[in-house]
């Protein structure tokens, strides 16, 4: 069977590739351009290790089929830090001993820089709701939510 | 095992590509199709989806609503029109799935999942599908009992009358997972009051059956009735009334049955 070419946006810059028919986006990213920070986690949507953004809308990559990003803007952890500098979010989440194993990191950060780039001081419940489809077997999630908090805006969450 | 991406432009393209293969399934979301061809669903072996923008379209008259079969569960949410059904919107999935997941491919969304499906139950909804030979109009109840046979079939649109007061549509859903999960039981009312009495009564329940199913004795010990402690214990008393739920990893069956009154009573007394 023939590939398809795919063109897309990755974290800022134009990517071309090829992929059989009915593959998900995240098979394309890891396998066609070698951004191995989306993790494979469940493949059903339930775990939230795969997500990116696509047109800075959350979204599972493993779920996504690799032709409807074609022409689109993606973004993964991999474009979250700037040149040698970390992105708050991940500079919260080292500091606040937010990862145990790592597998559900790249998804955790995805999903709270979607809800950080629509809410820069979110509450409490906000972030709990922002990263509820992210699955986390290590941490217990509070070490999370309170590096997001720190994140937001500096550390000025709403209460 | 590849599979072949057909893309069309019109729902006409491609409702004729569904009912003319076999093996085709439609692609809205994803939530369903690319989750059956990771875990190797050798029955698919062609992708249709559509293009059209109408697919993605929401009407609101001052009392019905149309809402495309594309429309995620991020928009309904975004739609101040739709306030009566954020709660079933916002009780399905995390955000990612959400963004993602569709009005049209909630319906064919098995147990423990179709949440929205059983909003659109109780509120008597009708679904618009195109098969090959054009155009038509189900009501909801009898699409979803050929659920197996629409799959042949593009649904463009759902539509429903508007509930007439905020209190006369509620809804309810049970999981073990917070704020996401799988539905233990799922439960929708529609209760428009004539007079002070209840008029109409739709309620509908899901993960008790193999589909969303209608409670239809419970329905009966409403009708006709203000909705007092003694109706609503009635109701109660009577909502186990031919559901058939099975066991799985979040309920059993019997757990099922025992608790679905005490869910219809809170439900129905407004309790949280």
């Amino acid at each position: 069977m023939t590939k398809t070419p795919l063109q897309f946006r990755h974290n800022g810059r134009d990517v071309a590739v090829f992929v059989d028919g009915g593959v998900n986006l995240l098979v394309a990213l890891r396998e066609g351009i070698g951004d191995m920070t989306p993790k494979f986690g469940c493949g059903q949507g339930g775990c939230g290790a795969c997500s990116v953004l696509i047109d800075g809308e959350l979204h599972l990559s493993c779920l996504t089929l690799a032709e409807s990003a074609n022409g689109r803007s993606i973004q993964t952890l991999d474009g979250l830090k700037d040149g040698p500098n970390l992105h708050p979010l991940q500079r919260a989440f080292m500091e606040q001993f937010a990862a145990q194993c790592g597998y559900c990191t790249p998804g955790m950060l995805m999903a709270a820089k979607a809800l950080l780039d629509r809410n820069p001081s979110p509450t409490r419940a906000e972030v709990v709701e922002a990263i509820s489809g992210n699955i986390c077997r290590c941490t217990g999630y509070e070490p999370i939510i309170n590096a997001v908090l720190a994140a937001a805006s500096g550390g000025r969450a709403r209460a | 095992m590849p599979v072949t991406v057909k893309t069309f432009g019109s729902t006409g393209e491609a409702a004729s590509a569904l009912s003319s293969d076999r093996s085709a399934r439609y692609l809205g979301g994803g939530t369903l199709v690319m989750r059956a061809l990771n875990e190797g669903d050798i029955s698919i072996s062609t992708v249709v989806r559509a293009t059209d923008q109408a697919l993605s379209r929401i009407d609101v008259t001052s009392s019905r609503i149309t809402i495309g079969a594309g429309v995620t569960f991020a928009k309904i949410l975004a739609e101040r029109e739709l306030a009566f059904l954020h709660a079933p919107a916002r009780s399905i999935g995390g955000p990612a799935v959400r963004n993602m997941g569709t009005v049209g491919g909630n319906l064919f969304a098995p147990n423990p999942y179709g949440d929205f499906t059983v909003a659109l139950l109780a509120l008597d909804a009708t679904v618009s599908v195109q098969g090959g030979l054009g155009a038509r109009d189900l009501p909801i109840e009898e699409f979803l009992q050929s659920r197996e046979r629409q799959s042949g079939a593009l649904v463009l649109a759902v539509s429903c009358q508007r509930p007439a007061t905020a209190d006369a549509f509620r809804y309810r859903k049970i999981a073990r997972i917070k704020p996401k999960g799988g539905s233990v039981i799922t439960l929708a009312a529609h209760l428009p009051v004539s007079s002070g009495r209840i008029s109409g009564a739709r309620i509908a329940l899901g993960s008790m059956a193999a589909m969303q199913i209608r409670a239809r004795a419970a329905e009966r010990a409403l009708e006709g009735r203000a909705l007092d402690d003694a109706a609503i214990n009635a109701a109660a008393a009577v909502a186990a009334e031919g559901v058939s739920p099975t066991d799985n990893a979040l309920g059993s069956a019997w757990y099922r049955r025992e608790i679905v009154g005490v869910h219809l009573r809170r439900l129905l007394s407004g309790l949280e």
